[in-house]
């Protein structure tokens, strides 16, 4: 079965484990301005909220690469970049409308999460749980159940 | 059903592969005008660097792909279309019955309204062959006198430049760099980095004519002597054919929402299709990369007969110049009564200005960032309400893809 990055702000503590985590798996430095999955700050509501590419089914990024170069990895369903096949263009930067593939100066090719081949490091690194990897059918009813509360809070507000 | 799609770019497959998959047993006619496989005009640049080989343009990479699909991909060009009985002919003298007809057929450079350009050494770097004969003539430390300072001319000089070559670039009378795709301020940051990067940028000038060489002699008298001149001034879509089919015409091929032309059982897609943009809800020819793989997908989708409307395509380009990275997406230019937040630090060569309409991002123009682009892309599609964001933005442009986990996450 399909797996998932699931992404619960509400635990996140902005320690910023999951940049190192992901800086040091994929670019062998712990960096975090090499990170795929970046926390964002938001002190005046005390929210952090990690964000990263959610391998989203339009894959705008894919179908805008001109060379072929970004392909669905069929074990883990990620849209996965080829160094190989890159020449640069940055054309996914601009048409991933997540702002989440990004260029790399040093190497002249883009970058974007890979879910690290079906183990991220982010989720392993993860000290509360904010960042887990789950079956993608479990986020599914996640949002379900989240939705159907909603719904149900609305008779029990006329009752 | 019998569908034909004359263009091997990305509209043209884009929509052989969408077709097959939603109509296994269909079947399709994928016609490129020019030899070989299909391939990116996109990714020419980059083979002219010497980043990629050939083979590195090519849109798909398994040598039996078309093949494999079921796709019949023909080398030739079209001739005529007969609308009334549904039939293509082609040069080669094939002539092909239809019942769905893409016309996928991209553009072409425009011509330079000067003598000799057929002299010797002179070229457009339109297509692969035309990067082929500039691959080798252009040694390092050669001339190239490259006219045009568009898009296109700024990305065919970084690869000009990558291999060596001296620079000079005829800016035309404008005396601005890639006009139709940023702002002025932009325009100049560009101008003035080339120049400080060993490109003589020449503004203000007309070219009068090119004289054997190759000259290029301009309106005040001036003769630039090249080894190499690469005229890249702009292009114009190839309408013409269809046009005598009576399909209706404007500054493209005028199709409507679901991509259909005025002619019935006819589709038109990418850089030729004049069609529906996202920003204004007129309609415009956006010759790029991701309209014409949304355009070739949606077409195909109507051409099996399912009624999906476009959105309309979203103007946005992305520009590496000499290692000066700019973009710009949707309404750049603003609109009548919408505020801007700018950031200029010119002698950094940062430039970031949001258009807004209301509390809605419409347009960017950006010189010197890379990171997170896309989030730009995000606010303008969704027409996000910014709220309180609006106004943290008038204070910082840069905050953008905050903005966007703050709206939407």
């Amino acid at each position: 079965m399909l797996k998932s990055l699931h992404i619960d702000p509400d635990k996140c503590t902005s320690c910023l484990l999951c940049e190192l985590a992901c800086s040091f798996e994929n670019e062998e430095v712990f960096n975090p301005a090499k990170s795929r999955i970046k926390v964002f700050t938001f002190h005046d509501q005390g929210r952090y909220v990690p964000y990263t590419c959610t391998q989203c089914a339009e894959a705008w990024c894919m179908s805008a690469c001109p060379v072929d170069a970004i392909s669905v990895d069929r074990a883990t369903g990620a849209k996965v970049v080829s160094d190989d096949l890159c020449v640069g263009c940055k054309v996914c930067t601009i048409a991933c409308p997540f702002g989440t593939v990004n260029y790399n100066h040093d190497t002249g090719k883009v970058i974007k999460c890979d879910l690290c081949g079906g183990e991220p490091a982010c989720a392993a690194m993860c000290p509360t749980g904010a960042i887990t990897y789950v079956d993608a059918d479990w986020t599914g009813y996640d949002k379900m159940r989240r939705w159907a509360g909603k719904t149900d809070a609305g008779p029990q507000a006329h009752a | 059903m019998k569908h034909v799609i004359v263009g091997g770019g990305p509209a043209g497959v884009t929509a052989a592969e969408t077709l097959r998959k939603v109509e296994p047993t269909a079947d399709i006619t994928l016609i490129g005008g020019e030899a070989g496989p299909p391939y990116c005009r996109m990714a020419i640049p980059y083979y002219l660097a010497g980043n990629i080989a050939e083979q590195g343009t090519y849109f798909r990479h398994e040598g039996d792909h078309y093949a494999r699909l079921g796709i019949r991909y023909l080398n030739d060009r079209v001739e005529a279309i007969s609308a009334t009985d549904g039939r293509i002919r082609l040069a080669g003298g094939v002539d092909l019955a239809y019942d769905r007809l893409l016309l996928a057929t991209g553009s072409r450079p425009a011509m330079l309204p000067a003598p000799g350009l057929d002299t010797p050494g002179v070229y457009s770097c339109w297509t692969l062959d035309d990067a082929r004969q500039i691959a080798a003539r252009a040694t390092a430390g050669a001339e190239v006198v490259l006219i045009g300072a568009g898009f296109v001319a700024c990305i065919i000089m970084q690869a000009l430049a990558h291999r060596g070559m001296k620079l000079t670039v005829v800016a035309g009378s404008s005396g601005r760099m890639v006009r139709s795709m940023m702002d002025e301020t932009a325009g100049d940051l560009i101008m003035r980095w080339c120049r400080e990067h060993g490109v003589s940028v020449l503004t203000g000038q007309r070219v009068a004519a090119i004289e054997d060489g190759p000259t290029v002699v301009l309106a005040d008298g001036q003769a630039l002597k090249a080894n190499l001149v690469v005229v890249a001034s702009g292009v114009r879509p190839n309408s013409e054919f269809a046009a005598a089919a009576g399909v209706t015409v404007e500054e493209g091929i005028v199709v409507d929402g679901y991509l259909k032309t005025s002619v019935e059982g006819i589709f038109a897609a990418g850089d030729v299709a004049q069609g529906l943009d996202f920003s204004t809800r007129t309609r415009s020819v956006h010759a790029i990369q991701p309209t014409a793989t949304e355009h070739g997908r949606v077409a195909a989708l109507n051409m099996a007969g399912r009624s999906v409307a476009y959105r309309g395509s979203l103007g946005m380009n992305v520009l590496d110049s000499l290692g000066l990275i700019s973009s710009s997406f949707g309404q750049w230019q603003g609109v009548a009564g919408g505020e801007a937040a700018i950031h200029l630090d010119a002698a950094r060569y940062r430039y970031m200005d949001l258009k807004f309409d209301g509390d809605r991002l419409i347009g960017v123009n950006s010189v010197g960032r890379t990171e997170n682009l896309g989030a730009l892309r995000g606010l303008i599609q969704k027409r996000v309400r910014l709220g309180a964001w609006k106004d943290r933005l008038m204070a910082n442009p840069y905050r953008f893809m905050e903005a966007l986990v703050a709206v939407t996450a």
